[in-house]
């Protein structure tokens, strides 16, 4: 009776408008069985977050095509540290090169899927990383 | 300290995690309720329910700014449908409300469905209840795209919106019986369409044929184009109108009775299904009258007579 649903929120932060990419990923997702929260595209960083507490999700999934990466990846989970929010499991996706990703996994990205990566696989890493809380 | 203390003190987390496990079907989360219900009955409930795509997320969004311009607080209830197959679901309405996240006096929550009928989720009614305990003036519940027959909003909201859009089908459908005879008002929303205005007029019409003509709140229909922003105060107007009508005709008192009934009941059923499902479940004695059943060597009427004999000590006929 009481078992936890997955939720998670997939955004687009920024000003790109490609989202065929995270309406793949939320399509996925509801496959496997989770709820999926979609914002949208061009969300601040703060609509994410707000949205992220309101929906009470256990993860966010975030897609990026414009370069900003760098910018809003880490300001996203800045936020969530100031909203006291930082168990809230922030993973990002999109045209990343390598040498960028150490940086934001030490900013708090827990981690980045870049291009060639399957749909199964983001969702056996959510499965084994994101566990819906108590 | 408590979830429900939290949640009355403003914390936003608090709330959203009782959300959760209320949605949950988390045990907890009743105590909780308890401790919140004194706090409820005040927020203005508003249902908005129409067929996929006729831009309800649209006007949710817009109605929220008008009655934010009002120094209203607003909380947002919105549902979409759970996958029957994968019990997945995407929750797609806040990509039109978005920009209200935010906002202190917004609160919005995308719900699914999971299985139940009606165009609501289970979990509804006591989600409405912890927004109005957090302080909300106005709850707006969105439902799912609905069709004919989805109408738990009625027993919902204290004044309901049905919005059409052209185009969906002829004034036959007009006349069938289901959501079109729940509205308090009825909203033609994408007016710039071409039919909108026969849209309309086939709408007025069959409200004109109402039997109970004579009653004093007598459902109006307007035109509406959410994504532009017409319309939108003339429809809150109306809903402020019917609002008012409630309470000066008194009418409010039989909503307000229909509603509890129904919640009791409803409640009671579940609490009552629970504990004699759960107990035959864990004996093991649901296998045995399965299994009776699919070798017919007993009928589903006897069946149910028994279980309930033993749990309640007899029933009458």
């Amino acid at each position: 009776m009481s078992e936890r649903k997955l939720r998670v929120l997939v955004g687009k932060p920024g000003l790109d408008g490609h989202d065929r990419g995270a309406k793949i990923i939320a399509r996925a997702f509801r496959d496997a069985g989770f709820e999926v929260i979609y914002t949208g595209l061009h969300q601040t960083p703060e609509q994410i977050v707000a949205a992220a507490i309101q929906e009470d999700v256990d993860c966010v999934g975030l897609s990026i095509l414009s370069g900003a990466h760098n910018t809003l990846l880490p300001r996203v989970c800045e936020l969530f540290r100031e909203k006291q929010a930082e168990d809230i499991i922030v993973f990002g996706g999109g045209v990343i090169p390598d040498d960028d990703i150490p940086g934001l996994k030490t900013a708090g990205v827990k981690e980045v899927f870049t291009p060639g990566t399957s749909t199964e696989d983001i969702v056996a890493w959510v499965r084994v990383n994101v566990i819906p809380r108590a | 300290m408590a979830l429900a203390e939290r949640i009355l003190a403003g914390d936003v987390r608090a709330a959203a995690r009782l959300m959760r496990d209320i949605d949950d079907g988390f045990k907890s989360a009743v105590e909780e309720l308890k401790v919140l219900y004194p706090h409820t009955g005040n927020a203005f409930i508003i249902g908005i329910t129409g067929p996929p795509g006729a831009g309800k997320s649209t006007l949710v969004d817009q109605i929220t700014a008008a009655y934010r311009r009002r120094s209203k607080r607003v909380g947002i209830v919105a549902i979409d449908p759970t996958s029957p197959f994968t019990g997945g679901a995407i929750l797609g309405d806040r990509i039109r409300m978005n920009r209200h996240a935010e906002d202190d006096g917004v609160f919005i929550r995308s719900l699914a469905t999971r299985g139940h009928l009606g165009g609501l989720s289970r979990s509804t009614g006591d989600v409405v209840n912890v927004m109005d305990a957090m302080g909300m003036d106005v709850v707006i519940i969105e439902t799912v795209g609905v069709g004919q027959d989805e109408i738990d909003i009625v027993r919902m909201a204290h004044t309901t919106a049905v919005v059409m859009v052209p185009g969906l089908g002829d004034d036959i459908q007009a006349i069938k019986a289901g959501i079109l005879e729940i509205g308090d008002v009825f909203v033609v929303n994408k007016a710039d369409r071409d039919d909108a205005d026969r849209t309309a007029r086939e709408l007025a019409a069959m409200l004109e044929m109402n039997p109970d003509k004579d009653r004093e709140w007598q459902p109006k229909v307007l035109k509406t184009e959410a994504s532009r922003n017409r319309g939108i105060e003339e429809l809150v107007n109306e809903i402020e109108a019917h609002r008012s009508y409630l309470h000066h005709s008194g009418a409010i008192r039989r909503l307000l009775e229909e509603k509890n009934t129904r919640l009791f009941l409803e409640l009671l059923k579940e609490r009552l299904f629970a504990e004699v499902y759960g107990h035959i479940h864990v004996n093991g004695k649901f296998r045995e009258i399965v299994d009776g059943l699919v070798n017919r060597k007993q009928d589903p009427y006897s069946a149910v007579e028994a279980i309930l004999a033993e749990k309640f000590g007899g029933v009458k006929n």
